[in-house]
């Protein structure tokens, strides 16, 4: 059984071509059934996000399952294959499993250690249970995987610090009030930067919010957007006696807010602290009002200042992550490795304790005045004596890494002993049937 | 209770408070939950331990233990530790103890080095009041380390935000927010009882020595420490001094309290020295 990876994501793929090899929401499910409809794909999910398409796959034959999955990338979405060939990637068996574990631990994210992916994959994983494209191997996996983005999340600090100009603000903000519930934010400036900055805080409890703007109607229009309230622009001194963030973000030629004016607000607020975000070029907010007791001024630079060290933090906590994945890939592949050489291993020891038990049976009817001692001793020898013979051949199989040397071990050992031809798939099937127990039982037959 | 039991557990509580000390700074150092819970138990048993040294003490003395300067360093570190304790409870700053417990700790190596006799209770110390004047005083005095940790945390968390450095020491430290109205309200209360404090103390000087104020340097410096912290609160009441001023006011009080405390015991003789460590 081998694993695969098809897939493109924002590093090899343009938006564009992205946004058309996407499966919508309502899609995903219509896609995993005709992959599933693949003859040789055995299990499957498809991870889809505006920064990636991937399809993931267990399978017996990887290079049909390979190009099937490509042609139907092509074929569901209408593009001809050569439009995008060279924008994706494929992983197979280490390299597969490895890039899941990255993905899922947000290594492989365009924002290092963005906490969504985890979800989306999450989500995927779902989707893919529903319509039973997943089996045993894809649920191990992708088990797998969420542990591994867990653990990289608890023991590296790669998602501890803010990393985008907004979030940094969200984050001063928090350092300087505590908490954004219950505060007024006033937005001076009705453009898209200043919404985009509102939605942030918004989004992190802010709940007052005043707009104004030079021209009144605008500053109305987006207030309504925010339930908020419009501020003529001759008003904003009053306005901001009783905010706590200001944003500003005006075309404004010269400072709108200046030294003294701000002196006196603070008066009037009796210094309760004020928080100016200025992301106006040129600057609305005169430099030295940062220099005001209880007033705290940043403007867009300071923050992508910040922001910037904080992505060269991550960068350091990201080799920390890989050390993580690579660990928990050696783990995994060790597991799947051993699938295919299990079903054997089990039908091989069967046999053998089959004759053991026979044999022992007729020693035993022979002599009935054996014993429980003597009984017990036979019963210890005749099982040293397998065990021993076994051990050799079992670890060989076990450590076969190489696929073609563990087939002709394979086929040696059921031509040989004569073992019941039996295929991973309906051993797999047995375990699927006793689902609660499915992890353990596998575990164990691999430990035997 | 056999003899110097007391000073056993003031040895262990000591001991334990060191390792508090140093858990609580590897905390702010490493971010490890692990290392926070080391050091908040370590701290507990401490205060356990540093509790039944008080106790015994007193059984031992038959007066309540802080007479002498031993006694009243380790009585302070036993307040300020409470005061942490209880700060926990309601404020989850857990930095709060990697500022407060060395402070603690300091008084108590600095009592660990000092004389540990029980002496005999020198006869102006027989009195109802004495006993509550230095409970008041100290609970105030303990209250205020607090708020003198808050206004350290305070200053350093300000110059981080206003010098645009958001690096790994903005992250330790609490909100501004939340340091200045921690200090706030430890300032409401130990105000409060700072002044009890010297009230009793006045009561208690009129018995001792027949007037209300004696005009020794102890006197005059809590004084002048309680005209401080009475500015200050009354400068955060009217015009909203917060931040920045009242921490610095804060620190500056505090650091009048040390000297009250020390400074005038070892420095400037008067009525309160009654023998060198006594």
């Amino acid at each position: 059984m081998e694993l695969l990876v098809v897939g493109l994501n924002h590093n090899t793929a343009p938006i564009q071509l992205r946004e058309c090899l996407a499966f919508p929401e309502d899609k995903i499910e219509d896609a995993l059934s005709k992959v599933h409809g693949l003859s040789s794909v055995k299990e499957n999910m498809i991870v889809s996000t505006c920064n990636r398409v991937e399809v993931y796959a267990a399978t017996r034959e990887t290079e049909r399952a390979l190009c099937d999955l490509k042609e139907f990338l092509s074929q569901y979405h209408g593009i001809s294959l050569k439009q995008f060939e060279k924008n994706l990637y494929t992983r197979v068996g280490e390299e597969a499993v490895k890039h899941i574990f990255r993905v899922a631990s947000s290594l492989d994210s365009m924002v290092l250690g963005e906490p969504q992916i985890l979800g989306q994959m999450k989500e995927a994983y779902d989707f893919s249970q529903q319509v039973k494209t997943s089996g045993l191997i894809l649920h191990r996996l992708l088990h797998r995987a969420f542990h591994v983005a867990k653990r990289v999340r608890t023991e590296t600090k790669i998602a501890i610090s803010a990393v985008s100009v907004s979030s940094v603000a969200v984050e001063l903000a928090e350092k300087i009030f505590g908490t954004l519930e219950r505060k007024t934010v006033m937005l001076i400036g009705a453009g898209e930067m200043c919404e985009l900055a509102a939605r942030h805080l918004v989004s992190g409890g802010v709940e007052n919010i005043l707009v104004t703007n030079r021209t009144y109607d605008r500053a109305v229009s987006l207030s309504q957007e925010f339930r908020g309230e419009a501020v003529p622009f001759e008003e904003m001194g009053l306005g901001l006696r009783r905010t706590d963030i200001v944003i500003s973000a005006t075309n404004s030629p010269q400072y709108l807010i200046g030294h003294d004016q701000v002196t006196k607000v603070m008066k009037d607020r009796k210094q309760k602290p004020i928080f100016f975000i200025d992301i106006a070029d040129p600057r609305d907010v005169e430099p030295n009002v940062g220099d005001i007791e209880n007033v705290y001024l940043y403007n867009i630079d300071d923050l992508q200042k910040v922001a910037n060290e904080n992505i060269k933090d991550r960068e350091k906590e990201a080799q920390k992550a890989e050390a993580i994945v690579q660990d928990e890939v050696a783990k995994f592949v060790n597991w799947y490795r051993s699938l295919d050489v299990t079903p054997t291993i089990v039908a091989l020891r069967k046999k053998f304790e089959e004759i053991r038990r026979k044999e022992l049976e007729k020693t035993l009817s022979l002599h009935p005045d054996l014993s429980e001692k003597e009984r017990k001793s036979l019963e210890a020898l005749t099982s040293a004596i397998i065990n021993k013979i076994l051990h050799t051949p079992i670890t060989l199989l076990k450590q076969t890494n190489e696929e073609a040397m563990a087939d002709l071990y394979l086929d040696a050992l059921h031509t040989l002993f004569g073992l019941p031809e039996k295929s991973l798939e309906t051993f797999l099937e047995k375990l699927e049937g006793e689902k609660e127990q499915e992890e353990t039982n596998l575990e164990d037959a691999i430990r035997t | 209770m056999s003899f110097e039991m007391n000073i056993y557990f003031f040895k262990f509580a000591s001991l334990l408070y060191l390792i508090g000390t140093l858990a609580y700074l590897a905390y702010i150092f490493f971010l490890k939950e692990s290392l926070s819970k080391i050091a908040v138990s370590a701290v507990s048993i401490g205060f356990a331990s540093h509790t039944l040294a008080i106790l015994a003490r007193y059984l031992e003395a038959g007066h309540t233990p802080v007479t002498s300067l031993y006694e009243s360093l380790s009585f302070f570190a036993w307040m300020i530790i409470g005061i942490l304790l209880i700060a926990n409870l309601k404020y989850k700053v857990k930095v709060l103890g990697s500022f407060l417990t060395p402070v603690a700790l300091i008084l108590m190596l600095f009592a660990f080095a000092l004389p540990k006799e029980i002496f005999p209770l020198a006869p102006v110390l027989k009195s109802f009041w004495h006993p509550f004047h230095v409970i008041f005083a100290f609970l105030g005095n303990a209250i205020f380390a607090l708020t003198f940790c808050c206004g350290v945390m305070y200053l350093i968390q300000e110059h981080q935000l206003k010098s645009k450095k958001m690096g790994p020491i903005t992250k330790r430290l609490p909100p501004l927010s939340l340091l200045d109205d921690l200090s706030y309200q430890s300032l409401k209360y130990g105000f409060p009882l700072l002044t009890l404090g010297i009230i009793t103390g006045a009561v208690w000087a009129e018995y001792a020595w027949g007037r209300y104020w004696n005009w020794d340097p102890k006197e005059t410096w809590s004084l002048i420490t309680w005209l401080l912290y009475a500015a200050l609160l009354h400068q955060r009441l009217t015009v909203g001094w917060r931040g920045r001023k009242a921490a610095i006011m804060a620190i500056a009080g505090f650091l009048a309290i040390l000297f009250t405390f020390l400074g005038v015991n070892l420095l400037l003789p008067g009525l309160h020295t009654y023998s060198k460590w006594q």
